[in-house]
Formats: C-alpha cells, structure tokens, sequence
C-alpha cells in the first residue's frame, strides 16, 4: 500500500468511526428518549386519542419543544446510519459519497420531525 | 443420537466449484469425525485432501464444517454431530477460498491477522530486540486479566467461518484477528497501541461487528472474541469522545 | 439460508434488532411528515388521529409500538455489551429483551382495544 492510500485508508477508517460514534451517541440518548415516548404513548391512548390532549400538554411548553427536537434530531440520524449499515451490507454500497448521502438524509429526516416538533408547541 | 450400522457421510469434492460426495463409513463406539475422514482417505479414496496435524486439539489445522457448523473434527464425536439415519456432511471452513475438497486456504485470514497489528511490538526496545528487563505485570491487574482472557487462541480460524459479517465484508479483519489485537492492547509491554488501535478501527475493524456472538458461540477454546471486540469499540468510543485520537 | 449455523439466541437478537431497526427506520420519515403535516391545527390533526382509528391503522400502530420496544431492549442489550462488557448474562438479556417487547405490546393493545 503507498503511502497515499494508507493515508486514505486511515481517514476513510476514523470517518466510519466518526460515524459509529455518533450511532451510539444517539443510541443513549434514545434509550432515555424512546422510553419516555413509549409511556406517553401508553398514556395517550388511554381512553382514545385526542388532538386536544396532545395540544394541551406540548402547545407553548418549551420543556417538550426540546425534548421533541433533540429526539427528531437523534432518531433522523440514528435511523440514517442504521440504514447505511444495512446498505452496505445486503448491496454493497459503501464509500465517502454514500456516507455523505446518508447523513443528508439523516437531516432531512430530523428537519421533518422537528417541523413537528414546532407544529406541537407553536 | 443415532446408532446406526454405518455412516453416510457427504464429503465436499473440488474446489469453489464442485460436488457432494458420498461415502459409506462404519460406525464406531468412539468415533471423531476426523478419523471418519482418515477412514475415507485410507480405506475408500486416497485422492480426497483433507487437513490435520496433531490430533489433539492443541494445532487448530483440523477445522471443517461439520453438519453446517465450523468444527475441530479432532475434537467431535460423531455421535454429538450426527444427523438422523448416521448424516454427516463434511464441508471446508467457509468465508475462505477453497483449495480443494475439505481443504481451506487460510491466507486471507493470516493475513487479516497481520492488518490487525496482531504482533507484540516491545515497548523499550527496538524491533526484534529483547528488552533488558523483565516487565512486572501483575497477574491480578485488569490489563492482564483482560489479555489473559483472549490468548489462547491457536488461530484454528472456526470463529472466522462462522461469522456473517466476514460473508458480507470481504475487508472485515474478523473475530480472531480483533482478538489477538485486543490482547495487544491491554498488554502493557507493547508499544505500538496507537498504531493498533487505527488498524482496528472502521468498518473493516471492530465498528462493523453486529454482535451475533457467533464467534463465542462456535469458539473450541471457549474465549470470547465478541467480548474483546466490545473491548475495541469502547475504547475507540471514549479515545474518539474526548479527542484523543 | 443456512440455519444450522445461525439458531443461537444471540443470533436471534441481532435479526430481530436488524428487522425492527429497518422497519422503524423507513417508517421514521413517513411518521414525521404525516405528523408535520397534520400539525396546522387542532382540526387537522384531529383528522389524522380519528383516520387512525381504523382497525387496520390499530394494528399497524400495535406492530410500531412491538417494534419500538423490541429495538429498545435489543438496543440495550447491545450497550451493555459493549460499554459495560457484560457476557455471561448475554443470553438472559436476550430473554429479558423479548419479555419487555412483548410486554409493552401487550400494555399498548389493552389500553387501545
């Protein structure tokens, strides 16, 4: 191997890890996210689910606002990055380009759910 | 378990390409499946390679898939393994190119070894030198009992056949080689940690493992790759997190 | 597939995660962009949760919440292995995983039926 592509290799190999990183990083904070979810969610149906309800509790609450977008944030990426994995295991699509890919649409999945987000609180 | 008579037993024959092979074997009280295919090299068809060396689960060159499991043959009994009515199918080690009928060539995953930095590199003394001390390290020590824990392994590459994620990665180091570096690491005479820890890490290393566990449910010597390369991603993790690396 | 090689417990873990992880996954967008999009006011969100009322819609919901919960403990199960180096409890996590799904199923179908 020259020089050159070891170098190459050596970034190539510190971006996936940069990219494991922020799987896991994204995995605690859904562990913690998802759980709260779920109970809501639980909680929500009781009864029926009303829009009412939902609004009642999130409309001008920052505290929700935060929660929702940091959630959005981390589930848009977490998802995308899974999504890489699957890809570059099951049809081979891998390098730089793809990985770049994803992470736009990890981003773009996040914006969408924290549109939903403001939706909610605004 | 079954008792019968006699075993049938399929037998891989050529090399990528090739065929099935079927072979009549007596059944024996005490029977490994190695020596079923010593039997069918001597006695049924002398041109079938096959690879072995001492018997005793001490060499690791005796590994086949047995019954769709990767397995010392030295070291199974036939009756452990055998399918109903006496099957028994005898394939070379997967994820490894094939040379020919249960032999399995092993360089790609020597080489991986390699990648891997799984050499011990002396920390005080140039390449190959011998240091001019003993190093002390503590039996007790967390480092020690970590590197203890994976070195055993006599690189019979069983955990390397069973795992998926080599099929998927061709670059994939696999169980063994992540192992062996992860020794490395946690060996505190070694000097080339940094180096290592690079060479391991990415989709090629420790990132892409899926945790299936395959490797600790298939390893003989009963050690857990899976574990060390646990090892591996957390220490990538915090090395990564707080900028050391 | 060979499945000789593959029906260990563990093994049966990472394909529930790989499954539920994908699913979820191609679902998180969809969520997003029917909840951004209903979210103009009260009534059109109303609209939404009353179109989800279907049964159709219910089960769907009830196979996302299995889902969720099945990606969540599988997801735990894979942090502790790997930040907390836990083994010989690997297989009863793997148990303990299944429990909390189906668990969380179960509570989520109760309160919606």
């Amino acid at each position: 191997m020259s020089a050159a592509s070891a170098g190459g290799a050596a970034r190539a190999a510190r971006q996936q890890t940069h990219l494991w990183v922020a799987q896991r990083v994204t995995a605690m904070v859904l562990a913690i996210a998802v759980v709260v979810h779920l109970v809501m969610i639980i909680g929500a149906v009781r009864g029926g689910l009303s829009a009412a309800e939902i609004l009642g509790r999130t409309r001008g609450n920052e505290a929700w606002l935060a929660f929702y977008v940091v959630f959005a944030l981390a589930a848009g990426l977490h998802g995308a990055i899974g999504l890489r994995n699957i890809a570059a295991e099951t049809i081979g699509l891998r390098g730089r380009a793809a990985d770049l890919a994803w992470l736009a649409i990890g981003l773009a999945t996040a914006v969408f759910g924290i549109r939903a987000a403001i939706g909610l609180y605004a | 378990m079954a008792s019968a008579a006699s075993l049938t037993v399929s037998v891989w024959r050529g090399g990528e390409q090739g065929h099935f092979a079927r072979f009549d074997v007596p059944a024996r009280e005490n029977q490994t499946v190695l020596d079923v295919v010593t039997y069918i090299q001597r006695e049924l068809d002398p041109s079938l390679a096959y690879r072995f060396a001492c018997r005793v689960g001490m060499c690791g060159s005796c590994a086949m898939t047995v019954n769709g499991r990767a397995r010392w043959t030295c070291r199974t009994h036939v009756r452990k393994v055998v399918g109903a009515g006496g099957a028994l199918e005898l394939r070379p080690l997967g994820n490894l190119p094939v040379i020919r009928d249960l032999v399995a060539d092993l360089a790609p995953f020597f080489d991986k070894w390699s990648r891997a930095r799984g050499t011990f590199q002396p920390k005080e003394a140039e390449e190959g030198a011998v240091p001019d001390d003993f190093a002390i390290v503590p039996p007790a020590s967390k480092q020690r009992r970590q590197a203890d824990a994976g070195i055993e392994c006599i690189g019979c590459a069983v955990c390397y056949s069973s795992c998926d994620v080599v099929a998927w990665n061709g670059d994939y180091l696999g169980p063994a080689a992540l192992n062996r570096a992860w020794t490395l690491v946690n060996d505190v005479r070694d000097g080339a940690r940094r180096d290592r820890l690079d060479a391991v890490a990415g989709d090629a290393g420790c990132h892409s493992c899926h945790s299936t566990q395959s490797c600790t449910e298939r390893c003989p010597k009963n050690l857990d790759p899976s574990l060390a390369i646990a090892g591996l991603k957390r220490t990538l993790f915090w090395d990564t997190l707080l900028g050391r690396r | 597939m060979d499945l000789r090689p593959r029906s260990h417990p563990t093994y049966l873990a990472f394909v529930v995660h790989r499954v539920s992880g994908l699913l979820l996954a191609l679902f998180l967008p969809v969520h997003f962009w029917a909840l951004g999009s209903a979210i103009q006011g009260e009534a059109r969100l109303e609209g939404l949760l009353r179109w989800t009322d279907n049964p159709l819609a219910k089960a769907g919901e009830t196979v996302l919440v299995v889902l969720l919960a099945a990606h969540l403990a599988g997801g735990l199960r894979v942090l502790a292995l790997e930040f907390l180096g836990w083994r010989a409890r690997q297989k009863d996590m793997v148990a303990a995983s299944a429990g909390v799904a189906l668990l969380v199923g179960l509570v989520f179908l109760f309160n919606v039926v």
